[in-house]
Formats: C-alpha cells, sequence, structure tokens
C-alpha cells in the first residue's frame, strides 16, 4: 500500500507542478496584455477593455459576450469578459473588478451584483480617470458615464399588456420569478404586478413564487401553483429558467392550451415552445445588443467623446406570428 | 411538528427500541404533516398533487439515497449536486453529440457519477484527505468539467433517436411517473444492499469504530472506495432523472441539491457522525422535506418563510437523534 501511496504523491505533485506552470503562463499573458494596454493608451495601439459581467455560463451573458466581441473587433480594441459563476457572488465580482483596475485598462465594462459592494472600486477607477460603463442592471451611482440596459420594468409591463389579452381581461394568474433580492427580480416583478393592478381590475396574481432560475425547482414550485389554484388562467416566468419551470409543469399536468405561458429572455426550448403554441410568447432583450453597446460606449469615452448616459437596448415581444422575422431573430439566442 | 417533539417524550414511556424511535418519529411527523395539510387545503391530498409530491422528490430522494450511505460511514459527499449535473451533462454528450442509442447513454451518465465516486473513494482512502475537502473538491472539478465539456450551453435531448428519452422520468405506469417509480426501485435496491449484504455491514462498522474494523482484518480503504462509488452511481442515476425531466441537461443546474439532499438524509434519522441510519429513513425524510414545501405552497405561504420552517425542521430532526441518544447512552 504503501507503495501506491507512493505513486499518488508523485502523481500529486506531478499536477501540482502542471497547476503552477499553468498559473505562471496565464500571469505572463495578463502582465502582456497590460503591458500592451499601458503603452497603448495614447499612441493609437490596441486599447484594453475589461468587462466584468454578472456571470459567464449561462447562454444570456454568452450573448452579452458575443457581442462584445463583435463590438471589440469592429473598433479593433481588445476586451476579455468575465463573471462570477453564480449571481449571488458579490465578493468574487468585486474581486474581479479590482483585477481588472489593478490592470490599469483604457475603460470598463461593469454589471453590478451589488452598486453598494462595488463603489469603493468605482471611486478607485473614477480616480485613476478609467471611464466605467455599466450594463445590464445599472449601478446605483454617478460615476458610470453611461449605462447600457433594458428597461425591464417597462418590458415586464409589455409582458403584462399581452396576458391581458390573451386571457380576455379577466382571471387569475401566477408569476414565477428568478428572486426577490436582484434588481431584474424586482423590477420584473414590480413591471408585470403594477400593470395589472393599474389597468386590468379583473385580473387577480394569487401568486408569486421564486424558483433561483432553477428549471426543476421552478416546474415544482409551478406544479404547486396550479394545484392551489386550478382555475389559473395564465402564467408568466420572469426568466429563462423560470418559464421554462412554468412550461414544463403545465406539460407535465397536461393542461396545454388551457394555460397561458408568457416568459422572458429566450433559448432554445422557449423558441421550441413558442413555435408549436405551448407557450404563447415571450419578451426578449437584446444581449448582443447590450454587450455591443457596452464597448462601443467604452471605447468612446476612453477617447474622451461624449456618450449617451442612458443606453437604452431595448426589447420585444416575441411570438408565432413574428418570431422568424430578421429583426426578431437577431436578438433570439439558443 | 410540536407533535413530534411531544411524542418523544411519550414513546419513550412505551419502550421502543432505539433504532426503530428515530424512524417512527420521522414517520409520524410526515402522517402529521400530510393531515394538517389535507385538512387546511382540499387541493393537497388530490391525486395529481401526491404524484406532483412524488415526483418532485424523485431527484433530491436519489441524491439522498446515495448520501446515507457514506453518511453511515461518517463520511459526507459535497460533490452530489454538481456530479449529478456533469452526470446529466456526459448523458447529454453520449446521446446527442456522440449519436450513441439512448440505453448506452443513460448507461453512461450513471457511470460517470460512479467514476466521481470512486475518485472521492480514493481520495478519502488512499489519500487520507477529509472527506469533507476532497468532496469539495470533487465539487468544484465537476461543476467546472460540466461548464467545460457542455460549452457552458444546455444540452438538448431533440435528436430523432433521443425521442424517448424524455420517458425515463416522464413516462407513466397506472398514473405514476418512472421518475417515482426509479426512486422507489432504487430505494429498494439501496435498502437491501445496506441491510442484506456485506457491503452494508462493513459500512455501518466504518461508520461506529474505523480503527476497531481495520484491526478485524476489513480492508477499510477498499470498502471505503466501494460505498463512495456506491453514492456516486445513486448520484448519476439522479443525473439522468433530471436531464430526462427537463429533457436537457443544463451546466448551471443542481448547485445547493448536495445539502436539500443531505437535510433529508438528516431527517431521516441518519446520524451525521456515522454508524446509524437507514435506507427508509432517507425515504421519509425526502417525503417530509417536499410535503412540507409543497403544503406551504399550497398554503401561499410567503416563501422566505417556507426556508425558514424547513431549517426549523432540520433543526429538530437532529435534536430529537441527539436526546435519543443521550437516551440510550
Amino acid at each position: 500500500m504503501r507503495k501506491t501511496f507512493g505513486k499518488f504523491v508523485a502523481g500529486a505533485s506531478a499536477l501540482a507542478l502542471l497547476g503552477s506552470l499553468l498559473a505562471a503562463c496565464g500571469t505572463n499573458a495578463s502582465q502582456n496584455a497590460s503591458g500592451g494596454a499601458g503603452e497603448a493608451g495614447g499612441d493609437g495601439g490596441k486599447m484594453y477593455i475589461p468587462i466584468v459581467s454578472k456571470g459567464f455560463q449561462h447562454q444570456f451573458w454568452q450573448a452579452v459576450k458575443q457581442g462584445a466581441e463583435k463590438a471589440a473587433a469592429e473598433l479593433n480594441v481588445e476586451i476579455t469578459f468575465e463573471g462570477p459563476e453564480s449571481e449571488s457572488q458579490v465578493d468574487k465580482q468585486i474581486e474581479m473588478l479590482q483585477v481588472a483596475l489593478d490592470k490599469k485598462p483604457d475603460a470598463i465594462g461593469f454589471a453590478a451584483l451589488d452598486s453598494k459592494a462595488s463603489a469603493p472600486l468605482l471611486e478607485q477607477a473614477k480616480a485613476n480617470d478609467i471611464p466605467v460603463v455599466a450594463f445590464d442592471s445599472g449601478v446605483e451611482s454617478d460615476i458610470p458615464v453611461a449605462t447600457a440596459a433594458t428597461d425591464n420594468i417597462a418590458a415586464a409591463g409589455l409582458a403584462a399588456d399581452k396576458m391581458a389579452e390573451l386571457i380576455g381581461g379577466e382571471g387569475e394568474i401566477a408569476m414565477i420569478v428568478h428572486d426577490q433580492t436582484s434588481r431584474t427580480g424586482v423590477d420584473r416583478r414590480d413591471g408585470f404586478k403594477n400593470r395589472i393592478e393599474e389597468k386590468y381590475p379583473n385580473i387577480k396574481i394569487v401568486d408569486i413564487q421564486y424558483g433561483g432560475g432553477d428549471h426543476l425547482k421552478s416546474t415544482d414550485l409551478a406544479k404547486a401553483i396550479m394545484q392551489a389554484h386550478p382555475n389559473l388562467k395564465g402564467f408568466f416566468g420572469a426568466n429563462e429558467g423560470s418559464a421554462i419551470g412554468v412550461l414544463n409543469a403545465v406539460k407535465e399536468m397536461n393542461m396545454q392550451g388551457k394555460i397561458t405561458i408568457i416568459g422572458y429572455d429566450s433559448g432554445k426550448q422557449q423558441i421550441d415552445a413558442i413555435k408549436n403554441g405551448e407557450m404563447a410568447g415571450a419578451i426578449t432583450q437584446n444581449p448582443i445588443g447590450i454587450g455591443y453597446e457596452t464597448v462601443k460606449a467604452a471605447v468612446a469615452a476612453a477617447k474622451g467623446e461624449t456618450v449617451e448616459p442612458n443606453i437604452d437596448t431595448g426589447f420585444f415581444y416575441y411570438d408565432k406570428s413574428n418570431i422568424d422575422d430578421e429583426e426578431i431573430k437577431a436578438v433570439l439566442y439558443e | 411538528m410540536n407533535p413530534s417533539v411531544a411524542t418523544t417524550k411519550a414513546s419513550s414511556r412505551f419502550r421502543i427500541p432505539p433504532g426503530a424511535l428515530q424512524q417512527l418519529l420521522a414517520f409520524a411527523s410526515l402522517i402529521v404533516l400530510v393531515v394538517v395539510f389535507s385538512l387546511s387545503s382540499g387541493n393537497f391530498l388530490q391525486f395529481s398533487n401526491i404524484v406532483g409530491i412524488l415526483m418532485s422528490t424523485a431527484v433530491i430522494g436519489v441524491l439522498a439515497l446515495g448520501s446515507t450511505f457514506v453518511i453511515i460511514t461518517g463520511g459526507i459527499d459535497l460533490s452530489v449536486g454538481t456530479v449529478m449535473t456533469l452526470s446529466a451533462v456526459m448523458t447529454g454528450v453520449f446521446i446527442t453529440f456522440w449519436g450513441m442509442p439512448v440505453a448506452v447513454g443513460v448507461v453512461g451518465g450513471v457511470l460517470t457519477g460512479a467514476l466521481c465516486g470512486f475518485l472521492s473513494g480514493v481520495f478519502v482512502s488512499k489519500l487520507k484527505i477529509p472527506p469533507f475537502i476532497a468532496t469539495l473538491a470533487m465539487m468544484m472539478v465537476a461543476k467546472g468539467l460540466a461548464l467545460v465539456i457542455s460549452g457552458a450551453k444546455p444540452i438538448y435531448f431533440t435528436d430523432p433517436h433521443a425521442t424517448n428519452f424524455s420517458r425515463i422520468s416522464l413516462g407513466s405506469l397506472l398514473g405514476i411517473p418512472f421518475a417515482v417509480l426509479v426512486f422507489f426501485g432504487a430505494a429498494i435496491v439501496g435498502g437491501l444492499v445496506l441491510s442484506k449484504t456485506i457491503v452494508g455491514r462493513y459500512n455501518f462498522a466504518l461508520g461506529s469504530n474505523e480503527e476497531a474494523t481495520r484491526l478485524s482484518g476489513v480492508n477499510v480503504n477498499f470498502w471505503k472506495i466501494v460505498i463512495y462509488t456506491i453514492t456516486g452511481t445513486f448520484t448519476g442515476l439522479a443525473g439522468v432523472l433530471i436531464a430526462s425531466r427537463l429533457n436537457s441537461a443544463n451546466p448551471a443546474l443542481g448547485q445547493g441539491y448536495e445539502l436539500e439532499a443531505i437535510a433529508a438524509v438528516v431527517i431521516g434519522g441518519t446520524s451525521l457522525s456515522g454508524g446509524k441510519g437507514t435506507i427508509v429513513g432517507t425515504v421519509i425524510g425526502a417525503l417530509i422535506m417536499s410535503v412540507l414545501t409543497n403544503g406551504l405552497r399550497i398554503l401561499s405561504v410567503p416563501q422566505e418563510w417556507q426556508t425558514v420552517v424547513v431549517g426549523l425542521v432540520i433543526l429538530l430532526a437532529v435534536y430529537t437523534d441527539i436526546l435519543r441518544r443521550r437516551k440510550s447512552a
């Protein structure tokens, strides 16, 4: 057994060695990048703009990244794109922002998970004359020179109007929202809820539950809501995971066609469900546009040009009738 | 929940064998919950809702079954949530990327879990890394690999030859979804392994006194690896179930599931200090968790409070376990 243990130790040390080698390469690369960017500052070389996002593994962020890369290629600047694994990792994001600032970039793109927590670093950026462009949900601070974001309140309001129209202006509806603390969660919930309460007195929102954007949890939540409210006529899912959860629940309870589902965001399953009529429609943001506008504004700000402070990157309601329009196709991401 | 505290005191007078007490308590709590929710909402005891509850127990339940094994050794497996995700992703890779037949993909997914469990077992037994750390590392490795392999995108089982894949969870027999049947089937197999085989016997021996087990000539390292592999196999099965129910393998899924699985095991009376536990207990524990959340949802209790209640139930479960051991000591 001692022999095998020795082998493991050897293996482990080899792994550690490999790890440190990789780490060394990593440092070199980033040093090069920051070095290059430093020189680039004024003499026409490549600008360096790090983008610190709220995440990277969801399709939405991948689409934002795609837009940012498109702008970077067009404007001939270098970007990096990173974000924490989950949207609760505020501290990790702060660390990423810190590292990004330490590289002395020409400008920075930032989607804050927590505006207050990032305030000191934003002050630091300001002190070092690094323009900050906020994206996605904005930063409650006057330091960002611009914010490229979807007006989630208005977008959810549009979803409420569509819901009212589809269920004939009366009846019980429910909502599954991803969470009750993030800006997008709160805005979409309130945007939808307030519009219903203000404009449609005969529609009653019987329940609002939070599924953390987890597909399986949202499915179970939606099933319980349907169980508790057998007369439910409509269901709003406030992000991709929530909407898919609602869709699964309706399918598992064989209520297709009896409950009107309106979703948010896109993704293959939502697109398919809308095409085959299981989901009435959904709101889509323009994540590619968010990424694109962020980099564009950052470059302009770094050059000292004036930028529009509020860049509305827009939203659309898509359903069976317009899902194949070029305008919609461009903003859907699978 | 209060009634179960009351029963603790009452039942000790009736001299129920200590081993069965925790399980009886858990079962009584389950019945109490079902009765309370049935009385307070007419929608609770409908067939479709019962099926819904069983369905939402299936994935976490299978994870909890697996976790029972390592927890009885006095160890823990923090990686089950993300290994489940990795198994789901690998099932997707086998079936849709590589075009393998569904059955082969399913076996591959289960084996992925088994392999991860095997590795955790090797880290814990041969490398002597504490289970908490070894499986924490495995948790991160699995999470990262799931993202890398899937390209950080969900994999959909939409290939023509994969049309039967979603039936593994969603198909049904006499109105009972297959996912539920798989869960109960897995529970029966798990229960037999734990109570009737040599693996089970060594499992309890390891958890009660590892040193004594070693001194009596048992190859402790070998059996630990076997047990972690069993846990991994259940985890792989959970991965197949979740992928099949959602008809997709989402690499962002599964975070925090390990804690829910551990909670179900603990509520079911398995002791985190090892040496004691049952599969039946875990099934009941998992059912208590989902009956509780389902019932509170149906009563439209605000979700923040649902979380508080589940937390309190876990506290209560562990506390009754401590009470019981104090009495039997």
